[in-house]
C-alpha cells in the first residue's frame, strides 16, 4: 500500500550562524518584528502545518514562488528531513531526483553513477545490471555511458537520472525542477514512461515552474506559498488560482 | 526479480512507524546502513580509487608513501634512542601503521557528516551508510599498508607465534570502536562545528603521548625513576590500548591481557554513548548539515 500521510508537519530550519542578530535583539529589547524567536538561536519555518494525505495513483503537482518550500516539502517526503513537530507517515519505495550533480560521481563513467544511483535508491548490483540495457536505450546515450560523467550536459545528465529512477519500478517518485533541461522529444518519451510506472503502481510527486510539465505529468495540484499548503485541488482550478488565468485554455490554445 | 525483495532493501528511513526519537529508529538505522554494504562497499573503494586517479602506480601510492615515512621515522628514532634496527623499525612501521588507522577514523569521523552534506540532503539514506563507508575505507588504506608491515617482517624476522591470530580480533575491535567514534564526534561536530579542529589538535598531541616512535617498556624500565613514573602516565592514553592489542600479535611480543579489558570497556561505554546520541539526534543531523 503506497500512501503519503502528513498530519500537522512543521520543519523548522535552526540559523547557528546568525547569532549576532539575537544579541542585539537582546540588548535593544522590543523593536522589531517576530524574525526570530523565543530561543536564542533564529529559525526559519521552511513548513508550517502542513497536512496532506496522498495515495495510490496520485499524480501531483507542486506550484509556488522561488522559497515557498516545495523542494522541502518533497525532502519531506522523501524521509530526508522528519518534521520537527507533527508526523509523516511514508509508506513505499521512495526514489527521489532532486539535484542532480548529488550522488554522481563526475569522474567515473556512466555505467558506473547508473550503479551507484540505483544501490543509493536500495537496488542490488545485480538487479541493477539486468537493468542497465534498458536505462542505455531509453537515456539514448548509447556510448556516451562509458565517458566520465563530467563530459556530459546537464540534459544528459537529466536522461540518466530520469532513467534510472524509472527503470527500478518505484512507487513514490518526487522530481524536484531541473528535469527541464531536457528536449521536448525526449520529455514526451519520459512522460509516456512515467505515467506508465504512476498507473502500475505508483505516485508521483513534482514541483516545477513549467505550466506545460505540469499538465503533462500531474491532476492535482498542491499550491505553496510561505511554507504552507495555500490550495489544494485539480490541478487546473490550482493553477488559476495561482497564476489567476486559465493555464489550460492558454496551453490549448498555443497548441 | 521479486518485488518484496526490493522493498525490503530500499526501505529507506522513510518509513517512520516510531517516533524521530527512538531505539528502534536509531538500530533501524544501523540496520539499514548494513542491509546496503553493496553500497558503501562500492563507495570505500570508489574513494581509494579516486584519490589516485590517472596516477600510474595508483592505489600502490598508499603502500609506498607508508614505507617512506615509516622507515624514515623507524631510522631516526632507533639512532636517536641508539636502538637495534632490527627491532625498532618493524615497531615504529607496524605502530604506524595502525595508529594511521586510528586517527583516520576520529579525524575523518568528526566529519563524516560534514563531509557527506549533499549526500545527505539530497537523498535519503541511513546515516550509518556514511559512516560504513568512512570504516570500510580506513580499513582499505590498513590493508594496503600491511604490506609494508609483511616487508619488514620479512627482512628482519621477529618472534611471531601463534597469537598472530590475535591480531585479527583486535583489529575487528578497533573498527567497532571506529565506528561508535565516528557516529558520537560526526553527529555533535555537525551541530558545534569547532569540534573538528580541536580534535584535530588533541590528536596530533596524542601521537606522542603513545608509544609508536618510542617504546613504552623501554622507558618504564628507565634507571631512573623519575622516568620511569612519567612514562607510566602512558597508561591514560586510551589510544595505547588501542594500539597494542594489535601491535602485540603482530610483532609477536609478550600479550598483557589489560590492554584488552581497557579496550573491551571503552568499547562498551564509547557505543553506550553513541547510541544515546544516535538514537536523540539522529533526525536533527539533516537539519544541521
Amino acid at each position: 500500500m503506497v500512501s503519503i500521510d502528513i498530519q500537522h508537519a512543521f520543519v523548522d530550519f535552526p540559523i547557528f550562524d546568525a547569532k549576532s542578530r539575537s544579541l542585539k535583539k537582546a540588548v535593544l529589547g522590543k523593536a522589531g518584528g517576530r524574525i526570530g524567536t523565543e530561543s536564542r538561536v533564529p529559525i526559519i519555518e521552511a513548513l508550517r502545518d502542513i497536512n496532506l494525505s496522498l495515495h495510490q495513483g496520485a499524480r501531483v503537482g507542486l506550484v509556488g514562488h522561488n522559497g515557498a518550500g516545495k523542494s522541502t516539502l518533497l525532502r519531506l517526503m522523501s524521509g530526508i528531513y522528519e518534521p520537527t513537530r507533527g508526523s509523516a507517515l511514508i509508506q513505499g519505495k521512495v526514489a527521489p531526483v532532486f539535484d542532480l550533480g548529488v550522488g554522481m560521481d563526475p569522474e567515473i563513467s556512466g555505467f558506473e553513477n547508473i550503479m551507484v544511483r540505483g544501490l543509493f535508491l536500495g537496488m542490488t548490483r545485480k538487479q541493477m545490471q539486468a537493468r542497465v540495457d534498458d536505462i542505455a536505450e531509453f537515456s539514448e546515450l548509447g556510448d556516451y555511458l562509458s565517458m566520465p560523467l563530467r563530459t556530459y550536459s546537464t540534459g544528459m545528465r537529466v536522461r540518466l537520472a530520469l532513467g534510472v529512477v524509472t527503470s527500478i519500478d518505484p512507487e513514490i517518485l518526487l522530481l524536484d525542477e531541473g528535469i527541464g533541461a531536457v528536449d521536448a522529444e525526449f520529455l514526451a518519451k519520459a512522460r509516456d514512461r512515467l505515467n506508465a510506472l504512476v498507473e502500475r503502481s505508483g505516485m508521483l510527486v513534482f514541483a516545477s515552474h513549467s505550466d506545460e510539465f505540469l499538465v503533462d505529468l500531474c491532476d492535482t495540484g498542491i499550491w505553496m506559498d510561505h511554507g504552507q499548503i495555500k490550495d489544494h485541488g485539480p490541478l487546473r482550478d490550482v493553477l488559476n488560482h495561482y497564476k489567476g488565468r486559465d493555464v489550460y485554455a492558454e496551453l490549448s490554445e498555443r497548441r | 526479480m521479486s518485488s518484496s525483495v526490493n522493498l525490503d532493501a530500499a526501505e529507506s528511513p522513510a518509513t517512520p512507524s516510531a517516533p524521530p526519537r527512538s531505539w528502534q529508529r536509531a538500530f533501524g538505522d544501523l540496520r539499514q546502513g548494513w542491509r546496503q554494504r553493496s553500497l558503501w562497499g562500492y563507495l570505500g573503494w570508489q574513494d581509494i580509487k579516486q584519490r589516485y586517479r590517472r596516477s600510474v602506480l595508483g592505489p600502490l601510492w598508499i603502500s609506498i608513501s607508508m614505507g617512506v615515512l615509516a622507515t624514515g621515522l623507524g631510522i631516526l628514532y632507533a639512532a636517536l634512542f641508539n636502538a637495534d634496527y632490527e627491532k625498532f623499525l618493524p615497531y615504529v612501521a607496524t605502530g604506524l601503521l595502525i595508529w594511521n588507522f586510528i586517527s583516520g577514523c576520529i579525524l575523518e569521523g568528526s566529519e563524516v557528516f560534514i563531509s557527506n552534506e549533499g549526500l545527505i540532503k539530497f537523498l535519503p539514506a541511513p546515516l550509518s551508510l556514511h559512516v560504513f563507508r568512512l570504516i570500510w575505507r580506513q580499513t582499505l588504506f590498513f590493508l594496503h599498508n600491511l604490506v609494508i608491515w609483511l616487508i619488514l617482517i620479512l627482512l628482519f624476522p621477529q618472534p611471531i607465534s601463534w597469537t598472530l591470530v590475535l591480531a585479527v580480533p583486535a583489529f575487528a575491535l578497533l573498527m567497532v570502536n571506529g565506528f561508535w567514534i565516528a557516529i558520537l564526534s560526526g553527529i555533535i561536530a555537525t551541530r558545534f562545528r569547532d569540534i573538528p579542529p580541536i580534535i584535530a589538535s588533541v590528536v596530533q598531541l596524542v601521537f606522542y603521548m603513545t608509544p609508536i616512535v618510542w617504546d613504552y617498556n623501554t622507558l618504564a624500565n628507565n634507571p631512573n625513576p623519575h622516568v620511569a613514573e612519567r612514562a607510566q602516565l602512558a597508561e591514560l592514553n586510551p589510544v595505547m590500548h588501542f594500539l597494542e592489542i594489535v601491535r602485540e600479535p603482530m610483532l609477536g611480543e609478550q600479550i598483557f591481557w589489560r590492554h584488552w579489558i581497557v579496550a573491551g570497556a571503552i568499547t562498551v561505554v564509547g557505543w553506550a554513548a553513541a547510541l544515546l546520541v544516535l538514537r536523540n539526534y539522529r533526525s536533527r543531523v539533516a537539519y544541521w548539515v
